[in-house]
């Protein structure tokens, strides 16, 4: 299978079995659209020749030659043949945790997927024995992996600094006597971060989220307090603060944008102008709120996509270059096909607890009892459950199998399937093809970033 | 006169021998928790 588009001036080529990424000139481009389902023999078959006349017949030949022996090289039209590894998911252990500190916000986000903090549940704070229960969880569930991660997530986890506090202190002395490695990461709308909490992440996490949508109006209309008051004013220097003495470790401003603000190029821009150079800035994950991403705006945001992929450009030449998390590809590595074809390892390797000790597949399904898999208390967990996610991987996705993205967007969100599809086998039509779309940016701006155009 | 630059090589192909070791962080670890992108998560495998 290949995927061929045009954008930004190149005509690209992407062989999907083998990974390859080809840049080619109009007639190899017009050729491999005659081209569907691979190339014949050695020879450019006349009839193709009569249809594409507008090209010389030597040149043709010469191009067909070309991509004849990039087929040879298996780089164009390759096939597959990783089903085999699938097979190899059912027995991963778990070595991902996404610890819900805290059922409780500060914030009253109108998007939020934790309604307002409390999970559609009561509001509530994990207790340090419940934490260290999943701790201890988690090292006896990750089998032979030696790094183990664990997200401080809520509601808004500095409601609950002094439980994250000690859990990391929990964990570090652990490390030393299981030989694991903790890997610590914190999401936070800003909100409670002071000098002390700012040092503490910084030393302690490999990673930090920082939530803001982009331009004052647009980040306080969505994320207000109780009062309705807007967050904007207090957050910025606080995350201003908090990347300054980083000191280069890995961060992210992160916004989620919605059908109110779908010019987010420009509540990129403004993060970029407070001086952030890490920025995610996502799809709201919600239906039929007057605000909800629809199937007709997609040509729109698509749009916006390409827009923020110039800015991207413009942004390395000004010599303020920044990350655009959605954006990111390392066509020469990256993740083995392996990690792509089996996903985000929801539910198999990844899992959530709440402050009740009970075990969702991931954040998004907490609170939707249909899919809860344990607890902690009780010591309950449901290895049935956690079969199943095992073998949600590409190919138990018909579509994903067919699909050109599956080895970067690696058969999408088990939740949003869920949710909005009723079976985990279903992909979530918009989601998919926001996801493409990044993808064909992506790809063009690794290109750009590979030297000349002309081919 | 070339008509194609490729700019990698099978790289899938490739890392499917070594790969597969479950070392690196799951996707909705990195900074999104909302959608799964696992092409731009980094490889962790000590072998590679
Ligand atoms: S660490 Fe690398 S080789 Fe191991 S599973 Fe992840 S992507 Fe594959
Ligand atoms: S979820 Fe959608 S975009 Fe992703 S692989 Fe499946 S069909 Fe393709
Ligand atoms: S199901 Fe969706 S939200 Fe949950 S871990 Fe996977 S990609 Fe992330």
């Amino acid at each position: 299978m290949i995927h061929k588009f045009k954008l930004k001036g190149h005509n690209i080529a992407l062989d999907v079995e083998s990974g390859a990424v080809h840049l080619v000139d109009d007639i190899c481009f017009d050729l491999l659209g005659e081209l569907e389902n691979g190339l014949p023999g050695e020879d450019c078959p006349q009839g193709i020749k009569d249809k594409l006349s507008q090209y010389g017949a030597a040149e043709l030949d010469e191009a067909y030659g070309e991509l004849y022996r990039l087929c040879s090289a298996g780089l164009l039209f390759s096939e597959g043949d990783y089903e085999k590894y699938a097979g190899t998911l059912i027995a991963s252990p778990i070595k991902s945790l996404c610890l819900n500190v805290a059922h409780d916000c500060n914030l009253r986000c109108q998007y939020c997927f934790a309604s307002t903090g409390d999970f559609e549940g009561a509001r509530s704070l994990m207790s340090l024995e419940t934490g260290k229960k999943a701790i201890d969880f988690l090292i006896e569930k990750s089998g032979g992996r030696k790094n183990l991660e664990t997200d401080f997530f809520g509601g808004e986890p500095l409601m609950n600094f002094a439980l994250v506090k000690e859990l990391v202190a929990y964990a570090r002395e652990k490390e030393a006597r299981t030989g694991k490695r903790f890997r610590f990461t914190i999401s936070t709308n800003g909100l409670l971060l002071n000098d002390e909490i700012i040092d503490f992440i910084n030393k302690e996490m490999s990673n930090v989220v920082l939530s803001i949508d982009g331009r004052k109006t647009v980040n306080d209309r969505m994320r207000g307090r109780i009062d309705k008051s807007g967050s904007y004013d207090s957050i910025v220097p606080k995350f201003k603060k908090l990347v300054q003495k980083r000191g280069g470790k890995e961060y992210y401003v992160r916004g989620t944008f919605t059908r109110r603000n779908l010019d987010f190029t420009e509540d990129v821009k403004h993060l970029h102008d407070l001086g952030f150079d890490r920025i995610s800035v996502e799809p709201v994950v919600s239906e039929g709120e007057e605000y909800s991403i629809t199937e007709g705006d997609i040509p729109e945001i698509c749009a916006e996509y390409e827009k923020l992929m110039d800015f991207v450009l413009e942004a390395d030449k000004s010599g303020k270059p920044f990350t655009f998390f959605h954006f990111m590809i390392d066509l020469n590595s990256g993740p083995c096909v392996i990690k792509r074809l089996k996903g985000c390892g929801c539910g198999n390797e990844y899992v959530a607890v709440t402050p009740e000790g009970d075990i969702y597949p991931c954040h998004q399904f907490v609170g939707a009892r249909e899919w809860k898999m344990g607890n902690l208390n009780d010591k309950s967990f449901d290895s049935g459950k956690k079969r199943e996610f095992a073998g949600n991987n590409i190919y138990s996705k018909p579509e994903c199998l067919k699909c050109w993205a599956k080895y970067y967007c690696s058969g999408g969100c088990a939740a949003n399937s869920a949710r909005y599809c009723q079976s985990l086998k279903k992909p979530y039509k918009i989601s998919c093809e926001l996801e493409k779309k990044r993808l064909e940016c992506a790809i063009v701006l690794a290109a750009e970033k590979a030297g000349p155009k002309e081919v | 006169m070339s008509h194609v630059i490729t700019l990698n090589s099978a790289t899938l192909r490739e890392s499917a021998e070594k790969g597969g070791c479950g070392e690196c962080q799951a996707s909705c670890q990195s900074a999104c928790k909302t959608s799964c992108t696992v092409g731009n998560q980094v490889c962790e495998n000590e072998k590679n």
